[in-house]
């Protein structure tokens, strides 16, 4: 078992920057051709990060590099966690400390786009935050366990009791990859009014560190969209991946057909997601739980 | 030595220009010409951009701009004139507030002529700054090297 674990960790930090920044290159592949374009190679994300890693470095303050460093530290720590098969409620933790790292680096720069952008990454996680948790409660009524290990063991997937959770996921998902309507910190794309949000004053490598730990983040994240397909059956874990893909796919397809909203509104629709699904969802858990 | 030309980010800079140019350059974006295919993206962020497209002349107000946005820039950098009047100075070359054309402020390395500069011929120095950036990169990276021999 223990060996188990040890080559999910191993194999987790291995592929799982190639696993995003392939991703990440279908991503902008599709989003091109959505938009009646050819687009770039699948691979261009890995040029762009090569590239990064050889240019001049500009350093605002020494501590950025520390910030940066740890943001990716704690995703890769959190990512390990999860699948080595440990409690989710823990890895969802080191998670968050992960994005205080970043905008504790962001901030440290005193450039007004980056104060902005933080203060924006603040309000993310203010909106985001609750229907974490909450997925973290719904998993472990759903199967009567914290730790991933007994998760991926149960005899129904967990997506069955936990359909409200799942939506509230997916919606909060879009806010954590940084997709339209919410790329409200730091987007993708060029032209927006805070420049390049939280990553505006990293330079080279360091924007390329930011880049790989967003790759780790968005692959536990689907990792965390796969963990709601997987019981104890093998044909399931195929279905998980075919979900994932539907869900990256979904995500892209919403990214290319909103606009950005005000912070407010995402806020505001994220909690009342939260409340209406995930609620809605852990009420009626509860009580199948208390009559069964 | 690593392969840089294939990820080209461009910081797009309205000096003094008609609007024409800059026109062209976002038509550049749009799909009948996508030159993201070629991996271009627009950035807005001179610390992560390559090559600095700037379309215009240079005027009393904006030298200094165009000089900061220049050196926020990391090495290895690459400049693009675009148009005539960033070339030159253009149709405005004789008037009281112009400089005359980007290399009366910084260096630039590909002029891209016309009025207004056609997307196809933009694209064209794009991908010639593209070779003169890879170019740059190697020298940057002897240089470098010599550096750190001599200290």
């Amino acid at each position: 078992m223990n060996t188990t674990r040890l080559l999910c960790c191993l194999g987790y930090i291995l592929l799982a920057p190639f696993i995003g920044g392939l991703l990440d290159g279908i991503d902008r592949k599709l989003s091109a051709r959505m938009q009646g374009r050819t687009g770039p190679s699948i691979l261009q994300p890995f040029y762009d990060i090569i590239k990064l890693f050889h240019k001049q470095i500009f350093l605002v303050n020494h501590s950025q590099f520390f910030l940066v460093g740890s943001y990716l530290v704690f995703v890769i720590f959190s990512g390990a966690l999860m699948f080595a098969g440990y409690d989710l409620l823990m890895s969802f933790f080191a998670l968050t400390t992960a994005a205080m790292f970043l905008v504790l680096a962001s901030c440290s720069t005193h450039s007004p786009f980056s104060a902005m952008a933080s203060q924006r990454e603040l309000l993310q996680m203010m909106s985001y935050e609750p229907m974490v948790l909450l997925a973290c409660v719904g998993f472990y009524l759903a199967t009567g366990s914290f730790q991933v290990s007994d998760i991926i063991q149960s005899n129904l997937s967990p997506i069955v009791f936990l359909p409200g959770f799942f939506i509230g996921f997916v919606y909060i998902l879009t806010i954590k990859m940084r997709k339209s309507p919410f790329d409200i910190s730091t987007a993708h794309h060029a032209h927006q009014e805070m420049v390049r949000g939280v990553t505006t004053e990293m330079v080279g490598s360091l924007y390329a560190i930011t880049q790989i730990a967003e790759w780790y983040e968005n692959v536990m994240l689907l990792g965390i969209v796969a963990l709601f397909f997987i019981n104890g059956n093998p044909i399931s874990w195929p279905l998980a991946i075919l979900g994932v893909l539907f869900v990256y796919f979904l995500e892209t397809l919403i990214d290319n057909t909103t606009a950005r909203l005000k912070w407010s509104k995402v806020l505001s629709s994220a909690w009342l997601v939260t409340l209406l699904f995930g609620g809605l969802n852990l009420l009626v858990l509860d009580l199948m739980i208390k009559y069964r | 030595m690593a392969k840089l030309n294939r990820s080209p980010w461009l910081l797009h800079y309205d000096g003094s220009s008609c609007n024409g140019c800059d026109i062209e350059v976002l038509a550049c974006l749009t799909p009948v010409y996508d030159v993201e295919r070629f991996g271009v993206v627009n950035t807005g962020n001179p610390l992560h951009a390559d090559i600095l497209l700037i379309t215009g002349g240079i005027n009393s107000q904006n030298q200094a701009v165009v000089q900061q946005i220049y050196s926020q820039m990391p090495n290895p950098k690459v400049v693009v004139a675009v148009g005539a009047c960033a070339c030159t100075g253009g149709i405005f070359k004789e008037c009281y507030n112009i400089h005359g054309g980007v290399d009366t402020t910084i260096p630039v390395d590909i002029y891209v002529p016309g009025c207004a500069a056609r997307p196809e011929s933009i694209i064209d120095g794009v991908v010639k700054a593209v070779g003169v950036f890879q170019e740059k990169y190697e020298k940057y990276v002897s240089e470098n090297k010599e550096r750190k021999r001599s200290s």
